[in-house]
């Protein structure tokens, strides 16, 4: 055999990856490239059966109205799924965000409520912008006591979260009771509490403070995850702790930061709410935890750690909130939604699976 | 008679002890590691190899004794002390994040950052410098067969992973690489690579302290072989005075070789 065959029949082999294995190595190198890719088609499945069939309501769906509604909706996921990301990408999990966020949400209010409306607590009257820093600050030391007790006692972050989203739900009752503060009992206070939901227009579209935060929340995050060291040793910590560990990383340090980063972030997501809501109610959102949760799996966030990115979060809510108005508009059961949910979440951690076991 | 010589060991551990609760790992352990060589840690499973290792690579604290890094007193906390000194530790299981690209792992735990504003303010790390730094040292070492920088470690093999571990070793001024079982998970060609690796960054000034079960290996490469037996040093010989049989001979514990015909000295 020449020397020139057995060249080229070496290089045949390096280049023998199949059509399969090119899609694995493209969604091993960008996870969030599925998720886009569902995210596009539900677009375009919708606006065809929008425009050319006629679907339920759905040719309102690519309306301008109907897309600013849309992106509005996607604050208090979109803002939570951050924190639930960071989390997430350490091999974590937080079952607390939402109960974190009531409570946090409920504190602003309750400090912001006018002394005079009725049924008020004691700590009523105070300034908004003094309730909202203090709500924030509640938020970011509740999600600090999940870090504590995770790197304290080694407890796996399932069950400390699970233990702290009935601490803080009983918390906010016992505290708050249940009583829901509307907008109008701020009074004076309003225009900074609901500041998160004034909207002004672009053109067709409208947009709201809550959604330019949203935005801003994921662009720094997104930063501080891909260009500093602290995102760096996220990533590590989620991928290899014992690798890091020797590597000469305070792993517990950083794990218990990654919490009380996300606490902050939820407290920001609590004031959001109260700006979208228009209220704060200690019964938002039961069911925001597992929301979050498959935000960020569907974009291409591994549970088991180490890999993702935000920009797959933010399709993934995307894609969460686009099913929930494409489906309502097309007529069909909300029972849909969840069924669809249900498949895209089961399929994406079956892809994370597959895209886990590369070769090159 | 040991040999009088002015070279001073690099890295002497002495009269080390280290126990777990009844299991005593070490026992008035004595250590000695001289500039510019290539000494082998070979001993039976419970002789106290990994303890010594642990000890002199800041994994574990010495419960009493002394341990000297160019003469002067150390007292190791963490892997990261041990660094700062310059005695830098591949481990066995490499201690890579599989997600992680090539460049992000060398630096990981020393990360730089950019000069100026953006990385004192906004900790921006220097990426460019960095994959860089990675691909020079990684070319130095003659292992620059992977195709690109940024490639995440889990897509290299076994071997390339195990160079990149050494070139994270030997690329921060470090004077003490630790190798433990370098070659246990890799084929012949591979095994062969990495140990022209470790004759190359002795050549380039490293100490290094090789662990391994296998003889021929060891043979291959070692100045002096460090024989630990039942937590003490049993013996120090050298490839030319000692065959593989009298090694596995002092190992157990059927041979012993008086201190005059050990190698306590350098021989580089």
């Amino acid at each position: 055999m020449s020397e020139t065959a057995r060249t080229t029949a070496a290089e045949e082999f390096a280049n023998s990856a199949t059509p399969m294995q090119k899609v694995q190595h493209a969604l091993h190198r960008y996870p969030w490239l599925s998720p886009l890719i569902v995210l596009v088609v539900l677009i375009v499945i919708f606006a065809i059966l929008g425009f050319g069939f006629d679907v339920g309501s759905l040719e309102n769906f690519a309306k301008p109205a109907t897309i600013s509604l849309m992106l509005q909706q996607t604050v208090i996921i979109g803002t939570l799924a951050v924190a639930q990301t960071i989390v997430i990408l350490t091999a974590g999990i937080d079952l607390s965000i939402g109960a974190i966020m009531v409570f946090g949400q409920m504190v602003m209010a309750n400090l912001a409520v006018s002394a005079t409306a009725s049924n008020v607590t004691f700590m009523a009257g105070q300034n908004p912008y003094l309730a909202v820093i203090i709500g924030v600050a509640v938020a970011t030391l509740a999600g600090g006591v999940n870090g504590f007790l995770i790197v304290r006692f080694n407890l796996p972050p399932f069950i400390v979260t699970l233990g702290t989203l009935s601490i803080f739900t009983a918390l906010t009752l016992i505290i708050f009771k249940a009583r829901t503060i509307q907008g109008k009992e701020f009074e004076g206070a309003q225009d900074v509490m609901g500041i998160m939901g004034k909207d002004f227009q672009i053109g067709p579209f409208g947009f709201t403070i809550g959604l330019v935060v949203m935005l801003i929340v994921y662009v720094v995050m997104a930063y501080v995850l891909r260009g500093t060291a602290w995102g760096t040793h996220v990533y590590a910590v989620g991928d290899d702790p014992t690798a890091a560990e020797l590597s000469g990383i305070n792993v517990k340090r950083v794990l218990f930061s990654v919490y009380l980063t996300a606490g902050f972030i939820i407290g920001i997501a609590g004031w959001i709410t109260i700006g979208r809501l228009g209220s704060a109610s200690p019964n938002v959102a039961p069911e925001i935890n597992l929301e979050t949760i498959t935000a960020v799996v569907i974009g291409g966030t591994s549970l088991f750690g180490g890999r993702g990115r935000l920009v797959g979060t933010l399709i993934g809510t995307f894609i969460i909130i686009i099913l929930d108005f494409g489906l309502s508009l097309a007529g069909l059961d909300q029972a849909y939604r969840v069924l669809a949910i249900g498949v895209l979440v089961i399929s994406a951690v079956a892809v994370d699976q597959w895209i886990r076991k590369v070769k090159i | 008679m040991t040999v009088v010589t002015s070279a001073q060991p690099i890295v002497q551990g002495k009269d080390l002890n280290k126990s777990f609760g009844r299991v005593i790992g070490l026992n008035n352990c004595q250590f000695e590691l001289f500039p510019g060589e290539v000494l082998a840690v070979v001993g039976d499973n419970g002789a106290g190899k990994s303890t010594l290792i642990k000890c002199i690579s800041g994994a574990h604290e010495v419960d009493s004794g002394k341990i000297f890094v160019n003469n002067q007193e150390v007292s190791f906390k963490s892997t990261h002390d041990a660094r700062s000194h310059g005695v830098e530790t591949v481990y066995q299981t490499l201690a890579v994040a599989p997600a992680l690209d090539i460049s992000e792992n060398l630096y990981l735990g020393r990360e730089v950052r950019k000069k100026g504003i953006l990385g004192k303010v906004f900790r921006s790390l220097d990426k460019k410098h960095m994959r860089e730094v990675s691909t020079k040292s990684l070319s130095d070492l003659g292992v620059l067969t992977v195709q690109s920088i940024t490639q995440t470690v889990e897509t290299l093999s076994g071997g390339q992973r195990q160079a990149v571990a050494v070139a994270r070793a030997g690329t921060f001024g470090s004077q003490v690489v630790i190798l433990d079982e370098p070659t246990a998970a890799l084929g012949v060609n591979e095994s062969a690579r990495v140990l022209q690796l470790i004759k190359d960054l002795r050549d380039r000034g490293m100490s290094i302290i090789l662990i391994s079960h296998n003889m021929p290996q060891v043979f291959d490469v070692a100045d002096r072989i460090h024989i630990q037996r039942l937590g003490r040093r049993a013996a120090v010989v050298t490839p030319q005075s000692h065959t593989m049989n009298d090694v596995v001979a002092i190992m157990t514990g059927a041979m012993t070789v008086p201190e005059e015909e050990q190698q306590l000295a350098p021989v580089r």
